[in-house]
């Protein structure tokens, strides 16, 4: 794509160019290339100069278990938080879709938590199930279930990824409702005339036709479980118990600020920088091939 | 903004099908229509809980939520509880996070809009050497959240001396090109007779900018402000990093910070007063801005 009509000038595009050259070089070009840079070496054990060790932090990396176990965390961590957050968005979706009058009013009250921040997320979710003080531990003490997220690695599991899930409903929900409204109403009415009841045509007609919208939200709630969701683990459970929480970009935080394992933690950003890099590229091919639809 | 937001303007724009077609063969009445609005409540519900507690807890007293269970209905210590929070807090007064949090929403969302108008008129109305190479460069950048680069990126932070300052928390988040995409996207469909015509009646390009493509641009700046602004409110890896005094403490992030470090009991009142707080001008900008807010995230410009 080109304009057909441009102005001349060869200073004046540069000048408008050269704030976002600038910003863009200093913290992002720079940064992504020392954390490349920084993965192939280790420093000595006074900090004082760096040994060129290769490819042998990543190495290092896959042989170590905390890595793979963190590993296997992200891809539940991730494959859950999809799931329920996908599922009960389309739910609510398929519901409102079906109204006549009130759609807009559900839509509302339902959007709102993508305001919600991850981090403040995780503080109400950590409340509820607070071990001292939270009322649905409580309540679930009453039923006889003792719930102790703090010592018990599934429920502390269950909870990041239920607080995770919980402020992402409304972006999925969006998305959902806006893919169903523009499936053609005539569609499914003469399926309906054809006396196919709501499930069969939900099955045969609508979900095939959502495939799109839900292909797309796949790629980018697995993206938000994997990079954005830091504020929920960190206020939870900071990582635990025994790392059964520290998801990957967790375990970059913890290793490069907290253990000040540079090498390391610069080549598990180099992986993670992999991951990304082909899931914007499924996203980018499978973009490109819809258009032509 | 990430570039999961900016794909996301890729997606279909909503059809809006004709109200007289939306007739009972499909749509639900009697009792199928009343299962479908208790479906939906319940969804409700579920979303509005964890905030109706907060809500409660920061009405009640220390006390009352150190015997569980707390009360579910609000207690009468809401002026009380959210006057401490505002003026001491725990760590710092929680009125100065949320200025805090409000310099650096507002200076990444009009930060970022400011340089991508000025680089996406750039790339799409001149020819300049390294056009190209600009635009591939931007494109990059739509994939590398920051979490990936933390660690350079605060040496890089640090080096310059931005630690505990305003621009330690907006600058390295507004390095990324989202934003100049979608204007990008947005100019390439702006009608070529409207440069030719300013061209004709000699027009300089600035004045071709400010007069004509500004006020054009007018409703996906908005569209884009709505989720900048979120975008860069609801930080926190970064906050947490960059800032060690807790006077330059975002709200978002303060919140963890107010939490004993050991076996003590956490000031509940203080924390969830603080926690609704950090909700309320995220949720007034979507709700206040819902119709721009979709179609910020939602709707494509063809």
């Amino acid at each position: 794509m080109e304009k057909r009509v441009t102005f001349k000038g060869l200073w004046l595009p540069l000048l408008l160019v050269l704030p976002q050259i600038l910003i863009t070089a200093v913290f992002f070009f720079y940064p992504a290339g020392q954390a490349i840079w920084q993965s192939l070496f280790i420093p000595d054990p006074f900090g004082l100069s760096m040994q060129f060790v290769g490819l042998g932090n990543f190495e290092y990396l896959l042989n170590d278990p905390y890595y793979r176990a963190s590993f296997v965390t992200t891809a539940i961590f991730s494959v859950l938080v999809t799931l329920v957050s996908m599922a009960v968005a389309l739910w609510l979706a398929v519901l409102a879709d079906r109204l006549i009058k009130g759609s807009g009013t559900y839509r509302t009250l339902l959007i709102w938590p993508y305001a919600v921040a991850p981090a403040v997320a995780g503080v109400l979710w950590l409340f509820m199930f607070n071990t001292r003080v939270g009322v649905v531990t409580w309540y679930l003490g009453l039923l006889g279930y003792d719930w102790n997220h703090v010592l018990n690695e599934g429920e502390a599991m269950g909870l990041v990824v239920v607080a995770s899930s919980w402020g992402r409903i409304s972006y999925n929900f969006l998305f959902f409702l806006a893919g169903l409204q523009s499936i053609p109403r005539p569609v499914i009415e003469a399926a309906a005339i054809d006396g196919a009841h709501f499930w069969t045509r939900f099955r045969t007609i609508v979900f095939p036709l959502l495939s799109p919208t839900t292909f797309f939200l796949l790629v980018v709630n697995v993206v938000y479980a994997f990079f954005e969701t830091f504020g929920v683990i960190h206020t939870i459970t900071a990582g635990g118990p025994q790392q059964a929480t520290t998801i990957l970009v967790y375990k970059v935080y913890a290793d490069g600020f907290v253990g000040q394992d540079l090498g390391s933690s610069a080549a598990q950003s180099v992986i993670l920088l992999a991951i990304v890099s082909v899931l914007t590229i499924i996203q980018f091919r499978y973009i490109e091939r819809r258009v032509h639809y | 903004m990430t570039a999961r937001d900016a794909l996301a303007a890729e997606t279909p724009p909503v059809a809006h099908r004709a109200p007289s077609s939306r007739d009972g063969m499909v749509t639900r009445r009697g009792r199928g229509l009343w299962l479908t609005h208790l479906g939906l409540i319940l969804g409700v519900l579920f979303i509005f809980f964890p905030i109706w507690l907060a809500f409660v807890a920061s009405t009640v007293t220390q006390a009352e939520i150190a015997r569980p269970p707390m009360p579910l209905l609000p207690g009468d210590r809401l002026l009380e509880n959210y006057g401490r929070a505002l003026r001491s807090g725990v760590n710092a007064p929680v009125a100065l996070m949320l200025g805090n949090s409000l310099v650096m929403a507002l200076g990444i969302a009009l930060g970022k809009i400011a340089i991508s108008l000025l680089s996406a008129f750039a790339i799409v109305y001149f020819r300049f050497p390294g056009r190209r190479l600009f635009f591939w460069l931007i494109f990059l950048t739509l994939m590398l959240p920051v979490e990936v680069r933390i660690v350079p990126t605060y040496e890089v932070a640090a080096g310059f001396g931005m630690l505990n300052s305003y621009s330690g928390l907006i600058f390295p988040l507004i390095a990324s090109a989202t934003a100049t995409f979608l204007f990008r996207q947005f100019f390439m469909t702006v009608p070529d007779e409207l440069a030719e015509a300013a061209r004709v009646d000699g027009a300089r390009p600035m004045r071709f900018f400010f007069d004509i493509l500004l006020p054009m641009s007018r409703t996906n700046i908005a569209a884009l402000f709505v989720i900048l602004f979120i975008y860069g409110w609801n930080q926190y890896l970064w906050p947490l990093l960059i800032t060690t005094d807790p006077s330059m403490n975002t709200i978002v992030m303060g919140i963890k910070q107010m939490f004993p470090s050991g076996d003590d009991l956490a000031d509940w009142p203080v924390i969830m007063a603080t926690s609704i707080l950090a909700m309320i001008p995220p949720v007034i900008v979507v709700i206040g801005m819902q119709r721009l807010f979709i179609r910020g995230l939602v709707e494509s410009e063809k």
